[in-house]
Parts: C-alpha cells; sequence; structure tokens
C-alpha cells in the first residue's frame, strides 16, 4: 500500500528559496518540506561572500544603483521588472534576516557590516560599493541555520531524506508530487494544491564545479519530462575563482577585501580586461579574462592555473596604487589577522586542501562551474510559466537557482543568488499558501505513482546492464567541460551534443551494483545522472542555438552581442527526446541596452 | 600510492551484524577520504552507502570514525593520516542504517531541545537591531556548526547515556546565550542544568578534537556551566 499525505503546499529543497518558501507559507496554509538531504546539508550553506542590499550603512548608496548594476552584469538580459522589485526589496529583506537572529558581522558602530563586490558599483563614479553583507565568509551558512533554527521555531513539517521523483499534474493544474523514502525506498504520494520547486541548480554538469554533489538538476529535469519548459539554458556561470583542479569555491570576497589576480609574469591583469575596476569585474568578464592569460600562456609556470594573492603586502601595495580608502577617508591598509578574521574559511581550506597558508603565499585557481542563471521560467510572483505568452501552470510555483525569474539574465552579479532565493522564496512561499486556500483538491488518478516507478524500474538493472554509470557521469562531465565551457564555438559544441547523445544511449543499459531498498545511493546517484544527461544536452542545444556572445555564452565564431536578433529569452520544451527552442521578449523597464565595460 | 581501506560495512537486509571489508587500491596522497570512498562505491563495490554533498566541510554530511577519529570524510587528506591503512568506520552512539549512514534523527532532537532559534519578542526596529563587533564576538565561535554529529558522538559520556544532550546542543544552547539580541538565555540554562545537561559532560575534550570547524567547544560547555552556576552572563 502506497503512503499518501496531503497537504495545502508541499515545498520541494531545503536550501535558502524552500526553508524561506516554507516560513511565509506555513503562516497559512498546512506546509511541508520534501528534501533529499537534511536541511542544514543544502547547497545554500557554501555561499561565502555575501547577500546584496543597499543598505547604505558604509556609504551612499540605493537600490535603484543596485537595479542597474544587475541589468548591466545581466548583459541587458534580465527582466527589468523583476530586477527592480528584488533590489528594492533586499534591504527589507536583509533587515528580516537579522531580526531572526542571524549574525552578521558588524561595523564599529553596531551596523551590518558591508563590503565591495564583483560588478555593484557607485553609479555615478562607477567605482565599486560596499554592498554586500557579510558574515566573515560564510554568509551562505548562517543565513541556511537561521532560516532552519526559524522553522523549528514554527513547527514546520519536513520530510528529510525523501528523493522527489515526479510532479503530479491532474486537469492542468499541480496536484502533488511522487517521493521516494531513502531509507526504505518507499514511494510516497503527495496530495497537495501547490507545489514550489527550490531543488537548486545542476552544476554537476561539469568536471571542475564548486558545486556540491547533490546539485544534479533534479526539479529542473523533472519538469522538463512534465512538459514544462526551461529558460536560458545556456547561460550558466564559471566563477573565476576555484580552487586549482578542485574546484572548490574562493568567495569574490577576497577580491573585495583587496586581493587581486596575478598571471605567470606576475602582472595584474585585470587592469587589461576591465580598467575601471580592475579584479571586481563581473564573473564572467573575469573568466574569461583568465582563460585568455592561460591560452596566451600566462599561466603560473605556463600551466592552466594562475594566482589569487591576498597577501598583506599585495593587497597594501595595490590598494595604494587604486588609492583605495577605509570610509572613514583613510588610506586602506589591512594585516594578516585582519583578514583572518574576515576570511577564516577561505584561509582554512587553503591549509586543508593545498597546504599553504593564503597569507604567506597566493592561491592557486582556475574557473569553477558555479551557478544556473537559467531554469524554470517564473513569474515575479513566483509561478511557474508554460509558454512565450506568459501562461501559468496553476498551482506549480518554483524558486531559487531552480527557478528563472530572470534577474540575472546572461550572468549573475555575486551576491544576488542569496538575495534571488530569499525575495523570490518567499513570494513563491506568500502567494503559493495564497492560491492553495482558494482552491480544492483535485483527485488523484489511481496510476499516480506510476511514471517514477518506471523511471526506477529501468535502473535497476542488477543483471542485464552493462554499462558503468559512473563512466557515463565522468565523460559527460568532461565532454561539457572541454566544449561547452566558457568559450563555445558551433564546431565543438556540435562534437558535445553527438557525444552526449551517445551517452543518453549508454545510459540506457546501466548496470547497477545495489539493488536492496535500504539507502540505495546506487540507484538514486543513477537517477540524477539520468537528470545530469538531459540538462547537459538541453544546455549544449541552447548555447548552438544562440549565435551570439552575451554575459556566460561567450561564442568564439560569433563574439559580439547582437541584441537586434538576440535580446530575448530562449525556452526549450523536450518532447519525446527531441528538444525544441521558442523565445520570449525581455522586459525592459528604464534601462536601455548599451555597451558593457567595467 | 597503494592504500587498504577497511570498511565496517552493515546492510540490514543481507547482514546479522557488521563486518570489515577490505578494498586495495591507488590513491593520490592529496585525495580526501572521500574521494576514496568515491573511487570504492563507482569502480569497487556501487553498495556502498555514506552520506556526502558539499564535499569541503560545510555540509556536514560526511562525519564518520577514520582511523579511530571522528572526521569529516571530505576534510581529511590521505597524506594527513600518515599510513596506508585506513580503518573507516559509522559514528558510534548512533543506529548504524546501512553502512556509514547512521540515524541521524536523536541528535537532532537534542539540538531541538535546547531551542535552537533566536527568541525576542519585542518589536523589531525598522533597520537592524544594533550589536557591537564585542557583543557580536561574544558567539561568532559557536556559530560556525554545522551539525555534522562528530562531536556528540565522540563523546564517551554520551555513548554512556545517550539522553545527554551531548556537546553539539549545548554549542547551539551557547550561540544564543551569549547573543545580545536574545532574551530566552534563563530558559535555556534551565534546560541545560538538568539531569541530562551540561553537567555530564567531563571536559574530556574529545568533542574539541572532533571538530570539523575548530569550534572551542569545550570552552563553550565551560561557559555555559559557568552561567548556570553563577547565574550571570558575563
Amino acid at each position: 500500500m502506497i503512503k499518501t499525505h496531503q497537504y495545502d503546499v508541499l515545498v520541494i529543497g531545503a536550501g535558502g528559496a524552500g526553508l524561506m518558501a516554507a516560513l511565509h507559507a506555513s503562516k497559512t496554509a498546512t506546509t511541508a518540506v520534501i528534501s533529499k538531504l537534511y536541511p542544514s546539508r543544502s547547497h545554500t550553506g557554501t555561499a561565502q561572500g555575501g547577500v546584496g542590499a543597499a543598505l547604505g550603512n558604509l556609504e551612499e548608496d540605493h537600490p535603484e544603483w543596485h537595479a542597474y548594476d544587475t541589468v548591466k552584469g545581466s548583459d541587458y538580459l534580465g527582466d527589468q521588472d523583476a530586477i527592480e522589485f528584488m533590489c528594492q526589496e533586499a534591504v527589507k529583506a536583509v533587515y528580516e534576516l537579522e531580526h531572526m537572529g542571524l549574525p552578521f558581522s558588524r561595523t564599529p558602530d553596531g551596523r551590518i557590516a558591508q563590503r565591495p563586490f564583483g560588478g555593484h558599483t557607485n553609479t555615478n563614479t562607477g567605482k565599486p560599493i560596499r554592498r554586500s553583507c557579510y558574515a566573515a565568509d560564510r554568509t551562505g551558512h548562517m543565513i541556511l541555520q537561521t532560516l532552519y533554527q526559524q522553522c523549528i521555531k514554527n513547527n514546520v513539517t519536513f520530510f528529510n531524506e525523501f528523493q522527489v521523483l515526479d510532479l503530479l499534474i491532474v486537469n492542468g493544474v499541480a496536484s502533488g508530487v511522487i517521493a521516494m523514502q531513502l531509507s526504505n525506498s518507499e514511494m510516497h504520494i503527495f496530495h497537495a494544491n501547490a507545489v514550489i520547486f527550490a531543488m537548486g541548480g545542476h552544476g554537476k554538469i561539469w568536471k571542475i564545479t564548486s558545486n556540491a554533489y547533490s546539485m544534479t538538476g533534479d526539479g529542473e529535469a523533472i519538469a522538463l519530462r512534465r512538459g514544462i519548459p526551461l529558460q536560458d539554458m545556456e547561460f550558466f556561470q564559471f566563477h573565476p575563482t576555484g580552487i586549482y583542479k578542485l574546484g572548490i569555491l574562493i568567495t569574490e570576497g577576497v577580491r573585495g577585501e583587496g586581493g587581486v589576480l596575478i598571471n605567470g609574469k606576475g602582472e595584474r591583469f585585470m587592469e587589461r580586461y576591465a580598467p575601471r575596476v580592475k579584479d571586481l569585474a563581473s564573473r564572467d568578464v573575469v573568466s574569461r579574462a583568465i582563460y585568455l592569460e592561460l591560452r596566451q600562456g600566462n599561466g603560473i609556470d605556463g600551466k592552466d592555473y594562475i594566482y589569487l594573492d591576498v597577501r598583506p603586502e599585495t593587497v597594501n601595495k595595490f590598494a595604494l596604487e587604486d588609492s583605495r580608502t577605509r570610509p572613514d577617508g583613510s588610506p586602506y591598509r589591512v594585516t594578516g589577522e585582519e583578514l583572518l578574521a574576515k576570511l577564516p574559511d577561505i584561509i582554512d581550506f587553503c591549509r586543508t586542501y593545498l597546504g599553504i597558508d593564503p597569507l604567506d603565499q597566493p592561491m592557486p585557481i582556475q574557473p569553477t562551474a558555479h551557478y544556473a542563471m537559467g531554469g524554470i521560467p517564473t513569474t515575479i510572483r513566483g509561478e511557474v510559466v508554460l509558454n512565450e505568452k506568459n501562461n501559468t501552470l496553476p498551482g506549480f510555483y518554483a524558486a531559487g537557482e531552480t527557478a528563472c525569474v530572470s534577474v540575472h539574465g546572461a550572468n549573475r552579479l555575486g551576491t544576488n543568488s542569496l538575495l534571488d532565493l530569499l525575495v523570490f522564496g518567499k513570494q513563491a512561499g506568500i502567494n503559493a499558501a495564497e492560491y492553495a486556500c482558494s482552491v480544492n483538491f483535485q483527485s488523484l488518478p489511481a496510476d499516480a505513482a506510476d511514471f517514477a516507478r518506471e523511471q526506477l524500474d529501468k535502473l535497476r538493472q542488477c543483471e542485464q546492464g552493462t554499462e558503468h554509470v559512473y563512466d557515463i557521469a565522468q565523460e559527460m562531465k568532461e565532454v561539457m567541460m572541454e566544449y561547452v565551457g566558457v568559450f563555445r564555438t558551433a564546431e565543438d559544441m556540435t562534437t558535445a551534443l553527438n557525444r552526449i547523445q551517445e551517452l543518453k544511449e549508454r545510459f540506457q543499459n546501466i548496470r547497477l551494483e545495489d539493488c536492496g531498498s535500504v539507502f540505495n545511493t546506487n540507484l538514486l546517484n543513477a537517477w540524477e545522472i539520468g537528470n545530469l544527461l538531459d540538462l547537459a544536452e538541453v544546455t549544449t542545444v541552447c548555447a548552438l542555438a544562440r549565435t551570439e556572445s552575451r554575459g556566460a555564452h561567450s561564442r568564439e565564431d560569433y563574439p559580439k552581442r547582437d541584441d537586434r536578433r538576440w535580446l530575448k529569452h530562449t525556452l526549450s520544451w523536450q518532447k519525446e527526446g527531441e528538444i525544441t527552442l521558442r523565445y520570449k521578449p525581455v522586459v525592459i523597464t528604464k534601462f536601455q541596452p548599451k555597451e558593457r565595460t567595467y | 600510492m597503494e592504500i587498504t581501506v577497511k570498511i565496517l560495512r552493515f546492510d540490514p537486509e543481507k547482514d546479522k551484524k557488521p563486518h570489515y571489508q577490505s578494498f586495495v587500491m591507488d590513491a593520490e596522497p592529496t585525495d580526501r577520504i572521500l574521494d576514496v570512498l568515491e573511487k570504492i562505491k563507482g569502480y569497487q563495490d556501487g553498495s556502498l552507502a555514506f552520506r556526502r554533498s558539499c564535499a569541503h566541510g560545510i555540509c556536514g554530511s560526511d562525519a564518520m570514525r577514520i582511523n579511530g577519529h571522528n572526521r569529516l570524510a571530505c576534510k581529511l587528506l590521505v597524506k594527513d593520516l600518515h599510513t596506508t591503512k585506513i580503518t573507516i568506520e559509522p559514528l558510534l552512539g548512533l543506529r548504524t542504517i546501512k553502512d556509514l549512514i547512521v540515524e541521524m534523527e536523536p541528535f537532532l532532537e537534542h539540538y531541538m531541545s535546547v531551542k535552537p532559534y533566536l527568541i525576542n519578542d519585542e518589536p523589531p526596529p525598522i533597520k537592524e537591531r544594533l550589536q557591537s563587533p564585542e557583543q557580536h564576538q561574544r558567539f561568532d565561535d559557536t556559530t560556525k556548526c554545522i551539525l555534522c554529529a562528530a562531536c556528540t558522538t565522540s563523546c564517551p559520556s554520551f555513548w554512556s547515556n545517550d539522553n545527554y544532550v551531548g556537546p553539539a546542543a549545548i554549542v547551539n544552547a551557547h550561540r544564543f546565550i551569549f547573543d545580545s539580541r536574545d532574551q530566552a538565555a534563563g530558559e535555556r540554562l534551565r534546560i541545560l542544568s538538568e539531569r541530562f545537561g551540561v553537567y555530564r559532560c567531563h571536559t574530556i575534550f574529545n568533542c574539541t578534537e572532533a571538530c570539523p570547524r575548530d569550534i572551542q567547544i569545550t570552552k563553550a560547555i565551560g561557559e555555559v556551566k559557568k552561567a548556570i552556576a553563577t547565574g550571570s552572563l558575563d
């Protein structure tokens, strides 16, 4: 007998977006959170450098400036109504977190501390601005902990270590999900009036990645299988500073505190690529600059990495050159002790994984796959959009990295992902609860769990299969890294597409070694790799079609942005194995597209 | 280098009791123990079960006993063990569900028992509540906790009686007791002064050694004990 549960609202995923949604939905509607991880394991916890909000605690700032930077950072692909809304709400969202108890770092007078971050500027001067509100270099950890604490306080119901496998749509209305309890492989039907997907991104399709093992695009893949489009999947952010070979994130906050990028010739090369803001240019710009340096043989000792240098003497030397000052107007100078207090985790990572102390030695870094700008398209209210006419699917909501509102467009600014999940997680929660309480439950068909079960049964081949699922995953990651990374060409991406399609064929014939029912992570991982393969294919198809360069999508064969043909969002559908693309316009309010320089 | 990895296996569907299984394999000295486990799962035995997510010491999924010490598998490198023989076992004191996966619910119940959330019933100001850097520093260390359970499951007092709330719960109580914005220190101190509270701690320091976040746990527990004894948070 399959277990059935009923709630007004289901939140799938217990990261920042999911917990924020759950906190707000549970105020007015019966709500359950279903997550494959314990909430405190979610990937939000790894965010480091801060959340952007124009509090103006250390210098003049305005939400309009934040909005302009976000639009420019998005290479004009972000929807400006959503961006303006997010930047206005940012200030409230950060105070709301503080009131929940988030232990922000503090200014000497006791207010929330703020630091500079890439792409965030004073609109009048074009110089970097202190906008990122931070808790040392563990801001995401503190957001995740604080939201989880508030959920405990408010008695939110959790189903932890349940893998959601399918979205139920009945009479054109989202009506629940099917999930498997990992501890015993039992299937559960969760019946609901509203479902919120907040399941994170899909950064595990690339080899060098900052993403957790669990970031396998489950939400996007489930939506795709149910005929829901994905938006702007060609845009995936490579963060400039991942630890060499490991991909572990080194926050932009390091450069915010004065760290600089140095090539094998000892040059601070960002001066050439972004004369005004230098190392604090947007992430797409910096990642490309690093690749170009490496290509010119300017890596360290001719290898494929460069240095991020935050030694106090280096920071102070370049701060002097830049005439950088503290808020009180005095020259900016740092000591090792101050850096250790502001960046303790980064210093710990380097000591643990590299055996070096960043206060004495520079860190070897390379760009690392980091964040999906694309995802399930939604309105500002968090409602999932079905087509280019913005028709919505009643009862279905999405927020966070799974979703695409779109506030990040072609390139996200640092600090805006935490902001996105706070603002739009809340919107999804409030609106889903309001909707759920206004409608009646659809009756579910008797075969509701069949599609989910079929997917698992196909994978549970312990006898007949021959292909090794880990080999397939490894090859996919290498192919995507090599051919659909920072720089792209039609030739490379065609190669990638063929290879991914071959891998998808081989995936049909995998062999599992665990056919048990208790914590069968072999089965779970195989299902996740199936999701990644689907998303790798969609990413490549969308990227091949977009014959221009914009934000994180850099085509060597089409090096210029082409607003006349491509100032539009991509929508991609997967039907019977075929991917089809259509497009929808970008919302432009105040900021007309212009050339983007830093 | 060649290493031998001995893992305590248990599959409730097949085994009556746990047993060791050895895997011989190649590893880089800079491999994380988690990389080693992934290689075993990927290429030697897909049925091996363990939790993992972020792989760099932040999510707290992969605490386990490695050569007798509680560690995060993702935060320990092969070379740091100074031996080619590696023994990996599940955390002690929590029921093993399968292989290296233990039941987390009892651990989380202890955590929740100390009211691990800000309590302040006054209406908040429009902007932030002010808190000086010194006030913030008072509880900064204990905000680093990732709930990995390495501390609690290294504690002999917890092994002998799992009703003891354990170091992780006390760390999280400390995080709020000494937060100038919180108003429920008295309530938490009362909970921790009960039979299964702080006085079960015999300052053995295992927790502090086990903490992958370098939280000064024994010190934090000492501060809570002192606050109970003196009735003062100074």
